[in-house]
């Protein structure tokens, strides 16, 4: 079996979509309100992903 | 004054039927298995591919599959993040997979994979639960 070579945001991005189906499903009671959680909950991981992503480069420069 | 008021009178036990047991046993064993078998196709289905991918994605980046172990705290914990996959868990071991690698940064990432895999997949088997016992549509 040969390794799988995925780039930081590569795998942050995976992560951040299985998480958020995840999240979506089951913390909501509708179909509406699971899609608008999903969104949500994406939408945080990837921003927060940008953001911690721009503070270490403010910290190393 | 709200004091002294019997919550329990309010809030009735929840029901414990066969299916409000089997849901989260079938959800342990196969991730979304407990939405299956209440005909939720759609949801059961979306879970399934989410944490199976996760898990097989964990593997093939070369992350760690923890046994039992006493030693440091975040090795005990990774054993109980991991062991939430249930049958994936199990049948991962019985193949020798997860060993781990400590050369490549990326197999941290997969042993995060693996590790989340089986949170994810202890909250479908409570949101299966609920299904079961009437508490969630």
């Amino acid at each position: 079996m040969s390794p799988l070579h995925l780039s930081h945001f590569t795998a942050a991005l995976l992560f951040a979509v299985f998480a958020s189906v995840v999240f979506g499903i089951t913390q909501r009671n509708t179909t509406r309100e699971m899609i608008h959680y999903g969104a949500y909950c994406f939408a945080l991981f990837i921003g927060g992903v940008i953001v911690a992503g721009w503070a270490m480069w403010l910290l190393k420069h | 004054m709200a004091a002294n008021v019997d919550v329990s009178a309010a809030t009735p036990a929840p029901e414990i039927t066969a299916k409000a047991v089997m849901a989260p046993v079938v959800g342990f064993l196969v991730p979304g298995g407990g939405h299956l078998i209440q005909k939720k196709w759609g949801r059961g289905l979306l879970l399934m591919v989410s944490i199976v991918a996760m898990f097989v994605l964990g593997l093939l980046m070369e992350g760690k599959l923890y046994s039992f172990n006493t030693g440091d705290i975040l090795d005990i914990l990774g054993f109980f993040g991991d062991i939430g996959s249930g049958g994936m868990y199990f049948v991962g071991k019985m193949m020798d997979l997860g060993q781990g690698n400590i050369a490549r940064a990326t197999a941290d990432y997969g042993t995060k994979y693996l590790i989340v895999a089986g949170l994810l997949n202890i909250v479908a088997m409570a949101d299966a639960w609920h299904i079961a016992i009437g508490k969630k549509p």
